[in-house]
């Protein structure tokens, strides 16, 4: 297990925090504004329509979609790897082509390759990213990353000799080495065991609580679901929505009232035709699939017009829809 | 300014030197002794004196300014080549650092080491012929200025190549024959009249007259037109630098 990143070893950051009134204003102000950005690469192909994007102070948001839709592209312009073709980004206010060196030094990149220098040590790359930022050096801060990343013992070690795993918890400790605010973290868990996976959720909370913004990209739901306090899902460069976790699954939940049936229906009665409703297992499962959102979930109509039918169950249970098929409906219904 | 990150990039390449210093300083070492032998002692034998200096004597400036054009441009493609290649790039390029610094940093790693290669070599050649530095500072300039304009011109060929084999190409095909047939080794006055005014278009020809008259206070072309010269190829170099980062050609998509 990874030490947990302590708040008291980073600087307040955000205007007064702790402040209830200010916490709410700063939330309102978006660290990152993302306004009409579009990306077209040097072949014409379009990578980014329109994006338009707000982060919150704070927050851990993450980027769901499936490979392509854009979202490497969209981190790497906020960065300034990439030149977006059209429109503006703010980061905490500065733009990120005007005034590229305040944007750059509140952001810590975790790229999605593992893209490392073989032959420096662990301990003078990380050191090599503070210096890159303008940090003036700090021993105290390196080491305290590279113990927190569980890098310590390694850290005299060339960095070709670490593990697939060692060099991506080498690459967050390049992007901690100067204390950023914000964090990108760009498919952090592609490829990953589920120890680190667990490992690495716990170091993003433990970052959040710490006060870093952060912002991952993954194509795996149960990530996003597990992690994110708000989800943007994107799809072929356009981003289709953006929700908080919890109101997203509310409001697109599907849930799922399944009946298990005395005697087997070989068909479903005329009567129920009006209702969504699906035979399983050799006619033994009635599966009813309604809106948690709508006015009315049709639950007592429906069990009514079963009785007047003469359809007896057994049993019932109801099952709520996950983030993937909320995630699926949406991609298979976009442009 | 970004002090600190001029620092680590200067470090980083330099601690990238350091760790081939070896081979480094060992193969100039060699090839610079290989050169004496096959030049000075066997055509040297020959030819004896040129312009009144010992023909060994003679080639010295030559044999430095070759090794000073090939190691700047060698160093500073390899330097910014590599981390394109690798992809380690992306963090230079998110980093708050101007392109001036980046260039500075790079460009000044790769002019140091080549700096100190010319001066090994110059040390090694000192243990074959008596050497004789006329004007010192002079020498400095023009060591200094070649390093740094053909480091910039290294650090151009590692943004342009796209494969190690256009790495390679550029010193190869280009500047070792430039080198070689820039005056390195003879004096232009040893040349038909013909091939003396086409020679005069061989940039190289001027960094090497240059250099040699800081030793010895002989020239092929003048000193100031020498300067002159040097000074436009910095000014070239610095412009397509320039615009590379302006454009952001071959560094952002
Ligand atoms: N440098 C590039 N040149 C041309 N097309 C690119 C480049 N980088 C990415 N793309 C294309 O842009 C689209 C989005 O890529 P990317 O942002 O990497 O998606 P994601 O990270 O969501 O998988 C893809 O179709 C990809 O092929
Ligand atoms: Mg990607």
């Amino acid at each position: 297990m990874w030490r947990r990143i302590n708040s008291a070893a980073r600087k307040g950051t955000g205007p007064g925090r702790g402040d209830p009134s200010a916490e709410r204003s700063g939330a309102r102000q978006a660290v990152i504004a993302v306004s009409n950005v579009s990306k077209a690469y040097a072949a014409g192909f379009k990578a980014l329509k329109n994006v338009n994007l707000d982060i919150r102070r704070g927050e851990i948001f993450a980027l769901l979609g499936p490979n392509g839709a854009g979202k490497t592209t969209l981190i790497s312009i906020v960065c300034g790897i990439v030149n977006a073709t059209e429109g503006n980004v703010l980061v905490d206010g500065h733009d990120i082509v005007a005034d590229y060196r305040a944007a750059r030094q509140l952001i810590g990149l975790v790229p999605q390759e593992l893209t490392t220098d073989a032959f420096e040590s662990v301990w003078a790359t990380v050191s090599f990213s503070r210096g890159l930022f303008g940090k003036s050096a700090n021993p105290a801060h390196i080491e305290k990353v590279l113990k927190d990343l569980s890098l310590w013992d390694k850290k005299d070690s060339k960095v070709m000799t670490l593990s697939g795993g060692m060099k991506r918890r080498l690459l967050i400790a390049k992007a901690l080495s100067h204390e950023p605010n914000i964090l990108f973290l760009d498919e952090p868990t592609a490829g990953v065991d589920v120890n680190l996976r667990r490992d690495m959720w716990q170091l993003v909370r433990s970052l959040r609580e710490a006060g870093v913004t952060i912002i991952l990209t993954t194509h795996y739901i149960d990530e996003a679901e597990e992690m994110a306090d708000r989800i943007g899902v994107i799809s072929k460069g356009e981003i289709i929505l953006v929700e908080d976790k919890i109101e997203l699954m509310q409001k697109l939940g599907k849930k799922h009232l399944t009946l298990q049936l005395q005697h087997p229906l070989v068909e479903l009665p005329a009567a129920l035709a009006a209702y969504d409703l699906q035979l399983a297992n050799g006619g033994t499962e009635l599966t009813y699939t309604y809106d948690t959102q709508s006015e009315r979930t049709g639950i007592v109509p429906l069990l009514d017009r079963l009785s007047d039918a003469g359809i007896v169950f057994k049993d019932l249970q109801t099952t709520q829809s996950s983030l993937e098929d909320i995630f699926v409906s949406l991609v298979k219904d976009a442009p | 300014m970004n002090v600190p990150a001029m620092r680590a990039i200067y470090k980083f390449e330099m601690a990238r030197t350091g760790r081939t210093l070896m081979q480094s300083i060992i193969s100039p070492v060699i090839s610079t002794s290989l050169y004496f032998v096959v030049f000075g002692a066997a055509i040297g034998a020959r030819i004896q004196q040129v312009e009144g200096i010992s023909y060994g004597a003679f080639i010295v400036p030559g044999l430095i300014m070759l090794s000073l054009l090939t190691q700047s441009i060698s160093n500073a493609s390899f330097g910014i080549y590599f981390p394109r290649f690798t992809g380690t790039i992306y963090e230079l390029l998110s980093a708050p650092v101007s392109y001036l610094e980046i260039v500075v940093s790079y460009v000044g790693a790769a002019a140091t080491k080549s700096m100190i290669l010319g001066i090994i070599i110059l040390a090694t050649a000192g243990l074959f012929v008596p050497l004789k530095i006329a004007h010192p500072v002079w020498m400095i300039v023009f060591l200094v200025l070649t390093a740094v304009t053909f480091s910039l011109f290294g650090f151009i060929i590692g943004i342009w190549a796209d494969g190690f084999e256009k790495l390679q190409l550029v010193p190869l095909l280009i500047v070792t024959p430039l080198t070689f047939l820039g005056g390195s080794f003879y004096s232009i006055d040893m040349l038909p009249p013909f091939w003396q005014t086409v020679t005069l278009f061989n940039p190289v020809v001027y960094l090497i007259s240059g250099f040699r008259w800081s030793f010895y206070e002989i020239a092929d072309v003048n000193v100031a037109v020498s300067l002159g010269m040097t000074a436009l190829f910095l000014t070239v170099f610095l412009a397509i630098v320039a615009w590379i980062f302006t454009t952001g050609y071959r560094l952002k998509a």
